[in-house]
């Protein structure tokens, strides 16, 4: 698997009102890599993710999946959003199947796959329960749960842990990292988050906003043997507060 | 020392208990109603020609159904509702969602709606009767009229507010067109559906009773008009609690429905 994105730009509306929003961002993600997009708001982060996704187009420049031009959204690119995107008519255990029913998988391959996901997820005892009976972090692993019984080539999460509370999000940190681990998933993470983006991907680009831009991209190499242990390491902290006062400087004084 | 049932206290929080339930008030409600009828006509303050009492009502009542009249006017009425009303709803349905879905086909569709939804229906039956006479047809267009441009609007708005992140979800699912139509905009939508079908059938209920005012062989308008000739109130009443009751049972019917096919949303 091989993600390509070249000198993408892309602008919303049209003529002298128009307002870029990505200036030429180009990088790479290749197969078993966690790659992740960090910038505040205004980076455009989550309207790349949406390019990728095909959920959008870009204005110039292309994306490319395994050699071939994204031009709409499709199963090989699994997309896990922000807030709540469970269907709430349906059980955790018929989300799982849900991608997979859509794709008109054989019944009892649909069957097997589901109990397989929510075990992962960990989520076997609440296979029966309606997404408003799941706390906000068990609502989000049944969505990357879907996600991945769709056998997705790359997994894109866009903010995915952004609407909880911060105990949860470390614990999900752990999970979505053990899970990476675990299955050698492709992942593409999208975050305000330095600290998520450290924790968790070996490869972090940072977003300057307005347009967005990468300026900066820095290859993780970080013992992840124990993430409780990496998040007071020593090299951990001072990456990230070196990366930390790059993010701050991009900021300007205006928006700060 | 345990609470026993002769505790005033305890017994007073059972009947808060009692009166919560949410059927309590409203019988208490219709009781107190019948009561003030019932003493007022009692008290002969008023005139038993235009006021009938309850009993005079119940009597007529069971003159209609022995006679068959009250169950041949019911069942003319309520099959023009429902034929009347299953071409409205099964048309607004697609129609609806053809606009929740697309933006052209509602801009298209939209003010020409918005406008003919502003003209009353009643007022379509002197036309219904030049073009269609006195059958059967032109009632049930008339609640076809009243009722189809209410129904498409408010599917069509229930459709707008299907949350774009569980169409995206299922695209990137690997979702296409018709499936994701079937499979997410329909099911997240059958509970406000089946809202917007309750609420205007009430107003297909009152159309059906207008057509039957103005003119009609039988159902339960027509036998209201022939007892105003006569000067029979309590044959009126007799028709207007019908009506009544018909039209709560309907409603109960799709709160029923409602509570059993979308528990979800509940």
């Amino acid at each position: 698997m091989h993600l390509q994105v070249s000198s993408v730009c892309k602008s919303f509306g049209y003529g002298p009102k128009a307002k870029p929003v990505l200036d030429a961002v180009s990088f790479d993600l290749h197969s078993g890599q966690f790659l992740a997009l960090v910038g505040s708001s205004g980076s455009g982060k989550s309207t790349m993710m949406r390019l990728i996704a095909g959920l959008d187009r870009p204005s110039s420049g292309e994306i490319r999946l395994d050699g071939e031009l994204i031009r709409g959204p499709g199963a090989d690119r699994g997309m896990v959003f922000q807030k709540y995107s469970l269907y709430p008519w349906l059980t955790a255990a018929q989300n799982v199947a849900f991608g997979m029913r859509l794709q008109g998988r054989p019944k009892a391959e649909v069957r097997e796959r589901t109990a397989y996901f929510l075990e992962v997820v960990g989520l076997v005892d609440s296979a029966r329960l309606l997404p408003r009976e799941l706390s906000g972090g068990m609502q989000q692993r049944v969505a990357i749960a879907r996600s991945l019984a769709a056998e997705p080539k790359v997994l894109l999460l866009d903010e995915p842990f952004g609407a909880l509370d911060l105990q949860i999000r470390e614990s999900m940190q752990d999970f979505l990292h053990r899970l990476w681990m675990q299955t050698g998933l492709t992942a593409l993470l999208i975050t305000h988050d330095l600290e998520e983006a450290l924790l968790l991907a070996q490869q972090v680009h940072i977003l300057a906003p307005r347009p967005g831009r990468i300026v900066r991209s820095v290859n993780a190499d970080l013992d992840r043997s124990s993430l409780a242990h990496l998040r007071v390491s020593q090299p951990f902290l001072a990456l990230r507060e070196e990366l930390a006062s790059c993010l701050r400087s991009l900021d300007s004084p205006l928006t700060a | 020392m345990p609470p026993s049932e002769a505790d005033p206290l305890r017994r007073l929080s059972s009947l808060r208990r009692f009166l919560a339930q949410p059927w309590v008030l409203g019988l208490v409600g219709v009781a107190t109603a019948m009561l003030i009828w019932f003493l007022t006509t009692a008290s002969g303050a008023v005139d038993n020609l235009f006021l009938p009492s309850p009993q005079a009502v119940w009597q007529a009542g069971q003159a209609q159904w022995q006679s068959g009249l009250l169950l041949k006017d019911a069942v003319a009425s309520i099959q023009r509702v429902f034929i009347g009303f299953a071409l409205s709803a099964g048309l607004a349905l697609p129609v609806g969602i053809a606009m929740g879905t697309n933006p052209t086909i509602c801009r298209l569709l939209e003010p020409l709606m918005a406008l003919i939804r502003y003209m009353p229906a009643p007022a379509f039956i002197p036309l219904l009767i030049i073009y269609f006479g006195l059958e059967e047809l032109p009632k049930i267009l008339l609640i076809f009229i009243g009722t189809f441009f209410f129904n498409t609007l408010m599917i069509m708005d229930a459709v707008k507010f299907v949350p774009s992140e569980l169409v995206e979800t299922a695209l990137t699912l690997g979702g296409r067109g018709l499936p994701i139509l079937t499979r997410v905009v329909a099911p997240f939508v059958a509970p406000q559906v089946l809202d917007t079908y309750r609420i205007n059938m009430a107003s297909a209920w009152n159309l059906v009773i207008v057509a039957e005012l103005v003119a009609a062989t039988e159902g339960l308008g027509k036998r209201i008009s022939l007892a105003q000739r006569f000067l029979r109130t309590d044959d009126i009443f007799v028709g207007l609690i019908v009506i009544g009751l018909v039209g709560l049972v309907i409603d109960l019917g799709f709160r029923f429905l409602m509570r059993k096919a979308c528990s979800w949303a509940n």
